[in-house]
């Protein structure tokens, strides 16, 4: 079996309204509820625990401490940025028991500073989406974003891949709305000089086969 | 002023997301009108932008949402959410 296709975000009147019922006792209806974030705080914990079975630990990690604690959650911030915000602490608070982050830290101060020189390439033509079919093509973009130092990981995550808003994504990590500018810059900056070379070379159509190959002496 | 190519790199990504002051964004245009290189890097940058978006990048491992929802059943089975000021049952 699959993934169940991605479910949209109810209105919040009818989420209110679910959650009320939830702590009422209807306890079933909680998986209702989170359906529509599950692919949203799986990426979010996969950018920043960087490994697939642990992001799987930390969701699931998150979306039980969401649940025992919804008596909890106030009905004045969003509750997919409350969702949110629980599996950043999960997520954070496993790199911090690794001790990863002490790494992470050296690399952000070193890339805080220095001036960004993109890469520049005039013979960039745009790679089209139907090359994300490819799985080398999604795995370089992957990989990139997992080089990143932590905070830049964070951000990029939340604005590019989740799409967040700028004012969301600073309420989340509990910064301001210009440094959330900065670190997004950054950010892709970093992206850009890394990926840009490589998914010229990468999203470079395969040669077509010669169907009439093993004709060719005719 | 004339903007420097240094300059526009400062801004690509508020030139990206349309957050630039009016009169700084007339000023990056007037520099992309001639700059290729500038050009270039912008839709590169845009490009990458567009690709993190995509759903086919980031995939959710196999049956991950089955393995969420049955631990989460086990839990809904016992559990009642904590409810503040009341002791567990």
């Amino acid at each position: 079996m699959t993934n169940a296709a991605p479910v949209d975000a109810m209105e919040p009147a009818s989420e209110q309204a679910l959650i009320a019922s939830i702590l009422a006792g209807e306890r079933d209806k909680f998986h209702i509820l989170i359906r529509p974030y599950e692919r949203q705080i799986y990426r979010t914990a996969l950018a920043l625990v960087k490994n697939e079975a642990e992001a799987e630990d930390v969701v699931q990690d998150a979306v039980l401490k969401a649940y025992r604690k919804l008596a909890g959650f106030r009905g004045d911030a969003k509750f997919s940025t409350w969702l949110m915000a629980i599996t950043l602490n999960e997520a954070r608070g496993r790199l911090r028991k690794e001790s990863r982050a002490a790494f992470d830290s050296l690399d952000e101060r070193s890339e805080e500073s220095g001036d960004y020189t993109p890469a520049a390439l005039t013979d960039w033509r745009e790679v089209p989406l139907a090359a994300l079919e490819r799985q080398e093509v999604c795995a370089l973009i992957q990989q990139a974003v997992s080089e990143l130092p932590e905070t830049f990981r964070e951000i990029v995550t939340l604005r590019d891949v989740e799409e967040l808003s700028v004012n969301d994504t600073a309420t989340l990590l509990g910064i301001s709305v210009s440094l959330v500018k900065v670190r997004l810059h950054r950010a892709r900056m970093m992206l850009q000089r890394k990926l840009v070379p490589q998914l010229r070379l990468a999203a470079k159509p395969e040669p077509k086969r010669r169907i009439f190959g093993r004709l060719s002496w005719l | 002023m004339a903007l420097s190519c240094r300059h526009v790199w400062d801004r690509i990504s508020e030139y990206i997301d349309d957050t630039l002051d009016p009169q700084v964004r007339a000023e990056v245009e007037r520099h992309l009108a001639h700059c290729e290189i500038c050009s270039a890097i912008i839709d590169s940058t845009r490009n990458i932008i567009i690709f993190m978006a995509d759903d086919r990048v980031f995939e959710l491992p196999l049956d991950f949402s089955k393995r969420l929802h049955a631990r989460l059943d086990d839990i809904l089975q016992h559990e009642f959410p904590e409810l503040p000021g009341i002791s567990p049952e």
